[in-house]
């Protein structure tokens, strides 16, 4: 077949040793900076990308590309470890990844993330390599009616997040959804509820903020209540023995990695979407289709599995639409983009003919930073588990330190500071009055997608609700959405009832 | 444990030793006179991945290559509230010599739309326009429009209301380029406001808006793909080259010499800086201008080269503030 050939030729120019070179200092770099809170691939990318003007186009693609996919792997790191989603992508991994830390299976997750991201990687890239044509034209299919059905359906999955109560799950979720109207809306052209006229909340706020708040702040003040000033020491461990069995167990999780892979591939090609919303959605959805739901969010390893998967694979994703059609699929491939057309290589539908050594290039050698990437991350494990030894009076003053970064980077505005420690303070009191967290994050990530595609659809169709069921694509998903939406409605009836049978 | 600490220390001090390597990179001394002492911050007033965020980082990257200053230039993002958010920033820097900005059209819109920002544009100072990008009616291939008269015709037996239009947001360049059509044609689109160009060249070509006046870098891809046809362009008759000199201009069509429209793509600088600045900055400028890889920009982007610096500057931003005030009023945007 004719892909293969090309595929090989894509190796013969990853494995040279100046690109192997860049695989690895990519991915190590990526590593750091998506470990770093704030500092995710975005920034990572934007700031190393003048560097690459010292070497050939494709090798410096083929390092912004490791350093993209490293900064996947890395985001898990400090969302288990320290309770802050190191970046907006591993948001998700912090549901479950953090309680299974606190329980002393930090090494566990870690080795989960590890694996999943793996796994979610080499899918995706199989995928990219077989189909990247015909799937550029699937993401040429998604018009705002199918990308609101998407977020329908995203909501649908999270209704059921937040366990049995839905009435504060719902709460939740509207909370983060007005947050996400706050900023310059792009159909009337018109600035909404930025408390009177206060510039930082122009540019709308921005989700890392609340999560960085929400999990960084809330979750240090609430180990300081529950810890009463006792000197924490975690009972991690780590041994190699361990990470075997770690990976062995990792068996059972099979089905939700497989499922996670999929899911991200397919968010991540839809342009404007990206790893985010991937993640999340994974996320949603094993919850959904769980046996266990009501141990997510507690330290279940499918609740780590699920968005790591998600997560490496819609990066792979999203590089398509910004190869195939030019248009990012996030803001990362934004600045990859950028990059391109410095080096004189026009991204469109014609790169796969026109440059034919640099994609195939590009492609071979994201096989290649997804290995390296597995095998450092795993090799630098028992460092990670090292920080977690530290006592918490050690430990509390970096997080609060490194929250008040990842505020910061971002927007460069000290306003996004403040408001993250609100965030921090209000996430923690709901958190005593036992208010699920996660439906607000997702529904401010999701909200600013979500709401000008219903508009966008509705102004094309002249108000008739119907656009969204006649299509195809979008009547398919809205079908999913509306079962996935009333399964855990009765679920939870179910349960009552139960409940009530044996009282 | 030992061993541990030191391989985490190492991690660490490589990411920081990459950071301060981009920070501090060593370059030549190039102008004479003032040079700037720490990193200049590269303000552009639009998010990250849209044209204008392209276009800056492509200039940073001349810069960076050709060594055109002894400290980096780096570009941030302020886009929020069409470029509120940047002017007010330029504006709270009064006499800051480290801070530039790229500017869009919203450079004028947004400060007459948003009164209350208290920006007057002709008080910052001007260092240099490098271009002005142009727009063109576009529509897809299989659509089998040729023509301006053929598109005239489907947009009306379509019916007033039922042919959308795509574009950036409201009040933005693109739905003030589309309001010039209706009012010459005594159109009436649906107008769908997008995000950015990209998205709205990429809407075309899966058909789910009929038309689009993104600029050529936009649809160029799709153009060359087959996918895309440009059926006219809003500029002066011979102004543009190479293969977008071959789309008939409105005005060679016969439908007169109103029908043109620019985004300026110009850098400029807060107000009260001194003299030396602004000549460090126009000198930075002239050479990127002057760099290949900025003509070969512009020849293949469909943009019309524009170098134009000093008070002429100004006198041009307030020019064309005065002609977008007309617009919007015509638009019902502003009072």
């Amino acid at each position: 077949m004719e892909v293969f050939a090309l595929l090989i030729d894509g190796f013969v120019i990853a494995f040279q040793p100046l690109n192997l070179m860049m695989v690895i200092a990519g991915v190590v770099v990526g590593l750091f900076i998506g470990a770093m809170p704030g500092l995710g691939s975005v920034n990572g990318v934007a700031i190393l990308l003048p560097l690459t003007f010292l070497v050939p186009p494709t090798s410096a693609i083929i390092f912004l590309a490791a350093i993209y996919y490293g900064a996947m792997y890395g985001g898990a790191i400090s969302s288990i470890m320290l309770g802050i989603p190191g970046a907006s992508t591993a948001v998700a991994t912090t549901f479950d990844g953090r309680p299974l830390a606190l329980k002393g299976l930090a090494d566990k997750a870690l080795v989960a993330a590890a694996t999943a991201s793996f796994v979610g990687g080499t899918i995706s890239i199989v995928l990219f390599t077989l189909f990247a044509l015909p799937l550029a034209e699937v993401a040429l299919a998604f018009g705002p009616p199918e990308t609101f059905a998407l977020m329908v359906l995203a909501f649908a999955t999270f209704v059921g997040l937040g366990g049995d109560d839905i009435l504060k799950t719902l709460f939740s979720i509207f909370i983060g959804l007005v947050f996400s109207t706050v900023g310059l809306d792009i159909i009337s052209g018109q600035p909404r509820l930025i408390f009177g006229d206060l510039t930082g909340f122009y540019h709308g706020i921005n989700f890392l903020v609340l999560a960085i708040g929400i999990y960084g702040i809330g979750e240090m003040l609430w180990t300081i209540e529950v810890s009463q000033g006792e000197v924490l020491m975690s009972k991690a461990t780590v041994s190699f023995r361990r990470v075997f069995d770690n990976l062995k167990e990792l068996w059972f999780s099979a089905r939700t990695m497989v499922m996670g892979s999929f899911l991200g591939y397919f968010v991540g090609i839809l342009p404007a979407a990206g790893a985010t919303p991937g993640s999340l959605i994974a996320y949603g959805v094993a919850k959904t289709m769980a046996k266990d739901p009501e141990t997510y969010g507690k330290g279940n390893v499918d609740g780590v599995v699920a968005p790591e998967a998600a997560n490496n694979a819609a990066s792979t994703g999203s590089m398509l639409p910004m190869l195939t059609l030019g248009i990012p699929g996030s803001p990362t491939t934004a600045v990859l983009l950028g990059g391109m057309v410095i080096w004189g290589l026009e991204p469109g539908p014609l790169v796969f003919v026109d440059h034919p050594d640099f994609v195939w290039g590009l492609i071979a050698s994201l096989y290649v930073a997804n290995l390296f990437a597995l095998l450092i991350n795993i090799s630098f494990i028992p460092a990670f588990i090292w920080v977690l030894k530290l006592p918490f009076t050690i430990l509390a003053p970096i997080i609060f330190v490194l929250c008040v970064i990842g505020g910061y980077v971002p927007t460069q505005d000290m306003h996004d500071v403040w408001l993250m420690l609100i965030f921090g303070v209000v996430g923690y009191l709901m958190r005593k009055l036992d208010y699920p967290m996660a439906p607000a994050v997702l529904a401010i990530v999701l909200g600013p997608l979500a709401e000008p595609a219903l508009r966008q659809s509705l102004i094309g169709s002249q108000g008739d609700v119907m656009i969204f069921f006649e299509r195809p694509i979008s009547g398919t998903i809205m079908v999913f959405a509306i079962f996935f939406l009333v399964l855990p409605l009765a679920k939870v009836a179910k349960n009552r009832r139960k409940r009530r049978d044996s009282r | 444990m030992k061993y541990l600490r030191r391989l985490m220390l190492a991690g660490l001090g490589l990411t920081l030793t990459l950071a301060m390597g981009v920070i501090s990179a060593p370059g030549d001394a190039t102008a004479q006179g003032w040079e700037p002492k720490k990193p200049v911050e590269f303000v552009i007033m639009a998010g990250k991945g849209g044209g204008a965020d392209r276009l800056a980082r492509f200039i940073q990257g001349i810069i960076e290559k050709q060594n055109l200053s002894s400290k980096p230039f780096v570009p941030i993002n302020k886009g929020g509230g069409s470029g509120a958010e940047a002017l007010r920033y330029l504006k709270d820097h009064a006499g800051d010599p480290h801070v530039i900005m790229a500017t869009l059209n919203s450079y004028y819109t947004t400060p007459l739309r948003n009164t209350g920002l208290g920006v007057d544009i002709a008080t910052f100072t001007p260092i240099t326009r490098l271009a002005e990008d142009t727009f063109q009616l576009w529509v897809t291939t299989d659509s089998g429009i040729k023509s301006v008269d053929e598109y005239v015709k489907a947009v009306k037996a379509a019916g007033p209301g039922n042919w959308k239009m795509g574009g950036t947001g409201k009040g933005q360049e693109d739905s003030l380029v589309t309001s010039m059509l209706e009012k010459k044609f005594g159109l009436k689109f649906t107008y769908v406001p997008y995000k950015g160009g990209g998205t709205v060249a990429k809407e075309l070509i899966g058909k789910h808006i009929e038309s689009t006046v993104n600029n050529p870098s936009e649809q160029a891809g799709f153009w060359e793909a087959g996918k895309s046809v440009p059926l006219a362009s809003f500029t002066p008759k011979g102004k543009l080259k190479g293969r977008f000199g071959n789309i008939p201009t409105f005005e060679e069509l016969g439908y007169g010499s109103d029908m043109v429209y620019y985004m300026q793509r110009s850098i400029i600088a807060p107000q009260g800086i001194d003299k030396e600045v602004q000549a460090f900055y126009v000198g930075v400028f002239d050479k990127v201008y002057k760099s290949d890889e900025w003509q070969n920009y512009l020849k293949t982007k469909g943009l019309i080269p524009g170098w134009l610096t000093g008070q002429a500057l100004t006198d041009y931003f307030v020019a064309e503030r005065e002609a977008h005030r007309a617009m919007l009023k015509e638009a019902g945007e502003i009072k």
